[in-house]
């Protein structure tokens, strides 16, 4: 590709379109989450009639925001944990052994990443449902339904995208483990696990915005008590007032932690996402 | 970038690896239980949330499973291909819901794939030449990836708001409307959802052209640009073709994603969906938990898996014969 001057100008009006329309939503996010309620209820400015920190302070009051946080961070976090300790031994078992029913194994695990969602929520509603009547084991309506099922959602692409990372790691380096004395496991631990540790961060962080932006299972699967952010946001519209200003604010906050893991494990997690789309 | 293609490379070329490879050899009696054990807790938990709860819907679109049956659902009579009957008789109103919900979802998809299609591939190619400020630029693209999907659009909600939104205030200003359209009712929702959904999923398919752009050898170029060949006509001759493995994954994975998308349509209208934004997915959801029929849902969500997968099948199979002659 040569830079001509058709290129340049080519290039230029490419870059400031898509620039606007990335920039202008979060601007008004951002910008909004700044402005006094009557400057949202009116027509649109660009600019707050004065700038004002409230609507940062005041989102905690109108709906238990901390609680949706907490709940979200519970639910996520301990998602990330068992979907990355399960996606690593699974990885580990593909990267490293030959056995039957392997192909099998990945192949049914991938296509599940393919199928709507809506496909599994009606069965799992109910099958939570029964296991609650049957065994007293409350799913519904409680964090651990959902971290059990978020902890599913980024596994296949987890244990694929690693199972990736362990075959770039060299067969001899764990076998030199293995004459060391290790065991299999051993030489996962001690060798394997830390030469894949970009891949490793890069799957924790995707198995976390994944539960952490979930809204389909969570807009059934929780009620008052375990409700997350991604539902709970909805609840700034009352009957009188939509606290636009707030939910900016809100939508700001919860966004933060991720973009910032996000775009700093990029260029691990860019090399996974699209080592998967190659192949 | 170039550590992102490096660390592609060894897994791009995993399935040929693979096979030359053998476990370790000693203690052959743990070896052989060690990757089913290794596999086990994945096994489960997808048997539990993904491979069991399939089996279960597809039986469930056989029962009457209405709500005096949710919490006894053996006791539910069985219906036959009842279900099935009432969701494809197009002259009943259940029927007629799903068949027009369909053909939205059809168009929102096709367009929604189009558009992040072509604005990733204006932008890969834009930001192929190395120059000052390029990977600024291509981390600042990433966002809307990044966001929680719900915060997106939840701005987005904001934004096409009648009276208080950007968007209207926008169009007003630039003298293309008089600012008082309706965005979120009406038949303007299916425009609002494919910009929101579009606003999404661009940036995945840049990404996923931008990586595969890399991996085209810079030669190939040189050697076009020495024949005299432009610009325009390296991309079609050169570009177009090396991409053409990325783009038959991308298509069918930014095809899958939008034809189930719920996100963007429950965050967009709340559950008062207005007919020209209704996506299946939406349509199956509100026509199972608002009237508790499960029953139907199921056989929705069933018909939608098999159409689903005879798209896909009928993909790869096109598209394969069409490489083999190539």
């Amino acid at each position: 590709m040569r830079e001509t001057q058709g290129f340049k100008i080519y290039r230029g009006v490419v870059l400031i379109v898509l620039g606007l329309f990335v920039f202008i939503p979060l601007y008004v996010m951002i910008t909004s989450s700044l402005k006094p309620l009557k400057d949202v209820q009116g027509a649109f400015s660009w600019w707050p009639s004065n700038l004002t920190l409230a609507p940062f302070v005041d989102m905690w009051k109108t709906v238990p925001l901390a609680r949706y946080f907490v709940n979200s961070t519970i639910v996520s976090v301990s998602a990330t944990v068992f979907s990355v300790a399960i996606a690593i031994l699974a990885a580990f078992a593909v990267s490293r052994f030959r056995f039957r029913g392997r192909t099998a194994f990945t192949t049914t695990v991938l296509s599940t990443q393919m199928f709507p969602g809506v496909l599994f929520l009606l069965p799992l509603f109910l099958i939570f449902v029964n296991i609650n009547n049957s065994f007293g084991l409350q799913l519904v309506g409680t964090r651990l339904g959902l971290i059990i099922t978020y902890l599913t959602f980024s596994l296949p692409f987890s244990i694929w995208m690693l199972a990736g990372y362990f075959d770039s790691i060299p067969r001899e380096l764990d076998e030199a483990a293995l004459v060391d004395g290790c065991g299999p496991m051993g030489a996962l631990w001690r060798v394997v696990l830390p030469a894949a540790r970009p891949g490793v961060i890069a799957v924790a962080i995707y198995s976390f915005m994944t539960a952490w932006g979930e809204v389909l299972f969570a807009s059934v699967m929780t009620t008052e008590a375990n409700r997350t952010l991604s539902v709970g946001l909805r609840q700034y519209s009352t009957q009188t007032n939509i606290y636009w200003n707030q939910i900016m604010a809100a939508a700001l906050v919860v966004s933060v932690p991720v973009v910032i893991g996000f775009l700093l494990a990029q260029r691990h997690f860019v090399a996974g996402v699209t080592a998967g789309a190659v192949k | 970038m170039s550590v992102a293609t490096q660390e592609a490379t060894p897994a791009a070329a995993k399935p040929a690896k693979k096979k030359t490879r053998r476990g370790p050899e000693h203690r052959p009696g743990l070896n052989r239980w060690l990757p089913y054990l290794l596999l086990a807790p994945a096994v489960l938990a997808e048997l539990l949330i993904h491979i069991i709860p399939m089996v279960v819907g597809i039986w469930m679109s056989f029962i009457k499973l209405t709500k005096f049956f949710i919490a006894n659902w053996s006791a539910a009579p069985s219906a036959g291909l009842n279900n099935y009957k009432v969701a494809l008789d197009f002259n009943n109103a259940v029927g007629e819901g799903l068949l027009k919900s369909f053909g939205v979802t059809v168009v929102f998809s096709l367009v929604t794939v189009a558009l992040s299609w072509v604005l990733g591939m204006a932008a890969a190619v834009a930001l192929q030449p190395p120059f000052r400020g390029r990977g600024i630029i291509r981390t600042f693209f990433l966002v809307p990836y990044a966001l929680p999907a719900y915060a997106g659009i939840l701005t987005w909600n904001f934004m096409l708001q009648r009276d208080t939104g950007a968007v209207n205030h926008v169009l007003n200003q630039l003298h293309l409307s008089d600012g008082r359209t309706f965005w979120l009712i009406g038949s303007n929702a299916l425009v609002s959802l494919i910009t929101v959904a579009t606003w999404k999923l661009w940036t995945f398919a840049f990404l996923t052209l931008m990586a595969g752009l890399q991996s085209i050898p810079g030669d190939l170029y040189e050697a076009a640009s020495v024949d005299g060949a432009g610009n325009i006509r390296q991309w079609r001759n050169i570009t177009l073709p090396s991409l053409r493995p990325v783009n038959l994954v991308l298509v069918l994975v930014l095809f899958l994603w939008t034809f189930s998308d719920f996100n963007t349509p429950y965050v967009l209208f709340g559950t008062a969906q207005p007919p020209a934004g209704d996506l299946i997915t939406f349509h199956i959801y509100n026509a199972s938990f608002l009237t508790w029929n499960f029953g139907t849902g199921a056989a929705m969500s069933v018909l939608l898996l098999i159409f689903l997968m005879i798209v896909t099948g009928a993909y790869l199979l096109v598209t394969g014969r069409r490489s083999r002659r190539a």
